[in-house]
């Protein structure tokens, strides 16, 4: 039995120590807000925060995981929209919105870090793949979203 | 609550709204099982107002929607559609996916993308053509595909909603005994006029559901329009930012178990053996499938399933393709390329005869490569077997065949099949097919009674898809004194798609047939040649393929863009100017021009290493034309600055989603253009995973502008036709900065990097 903290709550879970924190996530507490893409770290759908830290959760073995604060989609907002998700509502974000869980956690940990979002820095931080082309969205969103939380 | 029942008039004119004189193909009686399938999804208290509309006593409206959401914003624009005519604010009606049934035949989809319509395809008798219709007929397909999604319900939808409108008026005027013209619908109330009197939609739906549904009730004229053609917020898009969309690959059901499989890695090998055994006691494991192509484990999670069909121990019968090669199949191109073999999609004056006489002959060989779809969202289906049903959740953008194959494999009387669609996370084509479901029914077979989700790897994804097909092209062009197009000769080699798809629906329909889309973009180009000879050398190959975010047109684009540039060069003409001298008989395609060369500031130069190119094309009923700003230095790193999009697609139901449609296929077509291909070595594909089979991703996505021109056209579709212009734009491109011409996608074929 493996002890957990997701989104503020404890919960056990019993699997290999080798289980990607994603397929935890997805089939075992059921949050299946996050995404399962490519399962080799490059596509960015399965971002979580780990204390408040961007990870890709399938390159993540659960026993890493372990004693951490793990954050999913799920749990970013109180019950409102945080800045970030209504600036991606505002700019009419998502298509398909498989990717865009992923997006909205990346973007989130990068706001955190950078109040003051420039093209250069969302560039290098964000390397997540949308496959239905919403990037110049999500790129106004991110603007977007760090004016209203400065505002705020 | 009894339903109402439909009768046999009333069906006619319900069948007679989806087009094409479906109602009655079908032979439509009170029973018929469009009625049933719509009553199953009635609930007491509701009440069948028509096919496609349900209005409950509180007055909540919901509508059934035939298309798959996928991205394309359809829920919304439909909802539009039927909120325009029927009276009521958008935020009033709720989608819900269409029970399958013929009445929502995609009819729109079959025209276009069969080859029964026979729409330019030149003078061959089409019994194998008219084999499809019949197949095409007997399947009544009830698809999302081909940008038809908005074209195919434009006049039912609007219909549907101004016929429950009238039907509510009358039932308001016979309460009242006033005349229905003294009564007024808006905002889901009916008002009688000189007394004030209001009955709310739900207040009136038991009364109107008795009245015969009215004939031929005019639509609201253009500019009486208060919903339609202004950007609405999309429905869907608030649960796609809380992780509370449920897609096909979330679907959680009671004791469900999880597969995996290992699939033979040589197209058309098949399982030699296996030692199931070996993994039998791994944690998890419930049981090992063993199938045709591959082999499946099903666990108690997919990672444990996973893990186990990794370790099965399974050798392969590579069968005859085990040496089929990306390179031999171009060698085989080259050679049809060069025989007399071929279907002519475009012929008129004397191209051959001109080419053979001309002094200076302009030629060119291009290539395109396969490519993968790669949806985001993984293949996955859920199936959940019985002895005498089969349920199953699928993603999937073709709710028919699906059933129909959900029946096949599970082996159960067509009746017993229940289907249900989520969200997609994409589709562009490749969840049309039948490959998924197909599997996911076998392995649950063998778990009876137990829900099994299947999902596929992304690495069995770019292995086991339905290639967009690789293609090559020769041209023989001429000019005359004054610079403008002589004689045009365009030859292609490629797979038949719908040759490929038929084969895999019905391998008895195999024939070889002439297909549009092998040749669209090409044999049907605007421009004004005289002399123009265009053929289809159809090269059948073992390796399958399938519908691509816009299919012919998005190699014939490249191949005859790329080509006009080279006839502008040629000429010494200015690119935009010559495609205008071109098309000047056609105003809507000079309008795109001209809006693209303003917005685009195209007169004005670029600096040194940066250049502009253009491409113009029309697909799926609308016309986009495309400039491109890049920068390229001598390290041939190149950066795609800039996109100008000028869309002509009629009538815009939701403009803000035809922009983000543009947005979207233009980055799609892009990330083809620079790093998109598929290669095959042994008779399997060598890429696997996104890090070999890359994609555009924020930091080399141009900006880009979207301009809506419409010309009045009838209605286009917008979910392909941005594709197709972006990589001949972006050679062109490559051409004006450098004097390089590119020929053989993708760029980085040819040592660039973005
Ligand atoms: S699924 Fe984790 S990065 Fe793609
Ligand atoms: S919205 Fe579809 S993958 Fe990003």
């Amino acid at each position: 039995m493996l002890s957990l903290t997701i989104n503020g709550k404890k919960t056990t879970v019993d699997v290999e120590e080798d289980t990607p924190l994603l397929w935890v996530l997805r089939d075992t507490v059921k949050l299946t807000g996050t995404k399962f893409g490519c399962g080799v770290a490059a596509c960015g759908a399965c971002t979580v925060h780990i204390n408040g830290e961007p990870v890709r959760s399938c390159s993540v073995p659960i026993s890493d995981a372990v004693g951490t604060k793990i954050t999913t989609i799920e749990g970013i907002s109180d019950g409102n929209l945080t800045a970030v998700q209504e600036a991606w509502i505002d700019e009419q974000v998502p298509q398909c919105g498989y990717c865009q869980s992923g997006m909205i956690m990346a973007a989130t940990a990068y706001l955190k870090e950078n109040p003051t979002p420039t093209d250069e820095g969302i560039d290098e931080a964000i390397t997540n793949i949308c496959r239905c082309g919403s990037y110049p969205r999500i790129r106004k969103a991110i603007h977007r979203a760090a004016k209203q939380m400065a505002e705020a | 609550m009894a339903l109402m029942k439909l009768t046999r008039r009333k069906f006619l004119i319900a069948g007679g709204l989806v087009g094409g004189g479906l109602a009655v193909g079908f032979g439509l009686g009170d029973d018929g099982p469009e009625n049933a399938a719509l009553q199953a999804t009635t609930s007491s208290g509701e009440f069948a107002l028509n096919a496609w509309i349900k209005i409950n006593k509180s007055g909540e409206i919901t509508f059934a929607i035939p298309q798959a959401e996928m991205g394309q914003g359809v829920y919304t624009s439909l909802s539009m559609l039927l909120a325009e005519e029927l009276e009521v604010e958008l935020s009033s009606v709720t989608p819900e996916m269409a029970p399958l049934a013929p009445v929502y035949v995609n009819s729109t989809a079959l025209m276009d993308t069969l080859p029964f319509s026979d729409g330019h395809h030149q003078g061959e008798a089409t019994i194998g053509a008219w084999g499809m219709k019949k197949i095409a007929g007997m399947l009544g397909v009830q698809a999302t595909g081909g940008s038809t999604s908005v074209r195919n319900a434009w006049e039912p939808m609007q219909k549907a909603g101004a016929i429950a409108r009238e039907m509510l008026v009358s039932a308001a005027a016979e309460e009242w005994n006033v005349s229905s013209s003294e009564c007024v619908a808006s905002k889901g109330t009916v008002t009688h006029k000189s007394s004030g009197k209001t009955a709310s939609y739900g207040e009136l739906v038991e009364a109107a559901s008795a009245l015969e549904i009215p004939d031929d009730i005019p639509l609201k004229p253009a500019n009486a329009r208060k919903i339609i053609g202004k950007s609405q917020p999309r429905i869907d898009i608030p649960e796609k930012v809380d992780g509370s969309a449920v897609y096909g690959v979330d679907i959680d059901l009671p004791n469900m178990a999880h597969a995996a499989v290992k699939l033979c890695p040589v197209f058309g090998g098949t399982v030699a053996s296996w030692d199931d055994k070996a993994i039998l006691n791994m944690p998890g494991v419930i049981k090992a499938v063993r199938f045709d192509t591959g082999v499946a484990v099903i666990a108690d999670s997919f990672w444990r399933a996973k893990k186990a069909v990794e370790a099965l121990p399974v050798t392969f019968d590579e069968g005859p393709n085990a040496a089929l090669s990306s390179e031999a199949i171009f060698a085989e191109f080259e050679q049809q390329l060069a025989s007399d073999e071929g279907r002519s999609y475009a012929d008129r004056g004397e191209a051959l005869e001109k080419i053979s006489q001309a002094d200076t002959v302009i030629s060119a060989t291009y290539k395109v490569p396969f490519l993968a779809h790669a949806c985001m969202e993984p293949m996955n289906c859920t199936a959940l077997v019985s002895d005498n049903d089969v349920e199953v959740w699928m993603p999937n953008q073709a709710q028919t065949l699906i059933a129909w194959f959900a029946e096949k494999a599970a082996d159960v009387p067509a009746e017993n099949v229940k289907l249900h669609t989520p969200y997609l996370g994409g589709g562009f084509g490749r969840r049309l097919e039948i490959d998924l479901v197909v599997m996911a029914v076998t392995i649950a077979k063998e778990l009876k009674g137990r829900p099994v989700k299947l999902i596929w790897t992304r690495e069995n994804d770019v292995q086991h898809d339905m290639y967009r097909p690789a293609a090559q092209a020769s041209f023989k062009g001429t000019l005359t004194s004054s610079g403008e197009i002589d004689a045009w000769n365009h030859r292609v080699a490629s797979p038949s798609v719908t040759r490929s798809f038929t084969k895999r629906m019905l391998p008895w329909a195999d024939s070889d047939m002439p297909d549009n889309s092998t040749a669209d973009g090409a044999g049907n180009i605007p421009y004004q040649i005289s002399n123009m000879l265009m053929e289809h050398v159809p090269t059948p190959l073992e390796i399958p393929v399938g519908y691509w975010r816009s299919v012919g047109h998005s190699y014939n684009a490249f191949f005859t863009e790329g080509f006009m540039d080279e006839m502008a060069w040629a000429a010494k003409k200015d690119p935009l100017e010559f495609r205008l001298d071109h098309v000047s008989e056609h105003t809507d395609f000079t309008a795109v021009l001209q809006k693209l060369k303003e917005v685009s500031d195209w007169s004005t130069p670029l600096p040194e290493g940066r250049g502009r190119g253009i491409a113009l094309h029309e697909s799926f009923k609308s016309i986009v034309g495309q400039v491109v700003e890049i920068s390229v230095n001598k390290d041939k790193e190149i950066s795609i600055d800039k996109v100008f999009c000028v869309i002509d697609c009629g009538t815009v139901v939701n403009p803000d989603t035809v922009k983000a449609q543009m947005e979207s296929g233009i980055i799609f077509g892009l990330s083809a253009a620079l790093f998109g291909e598929i290669t095959i070595e042994k008779g399997r594909v060598v890429q696997e995973n996104f890090p070999d089979y890359d994609m555009v991703r924020l930091n080399n996505c141009p900006e880009i502008e979207v301009h809506l021109a419409p010309s009045g056209r009838p209605l286009g579709g917008v979910g392909e036709p941005s594709t197709p212009p972006i990589a001949p734009a972006v050679v062109n491109a490559i051409f004006a900065a450098t004097k390089t011409r590119i020929r053989e996608l993708p760029l980085s074929k040819h040592g660039y990097t973005a």
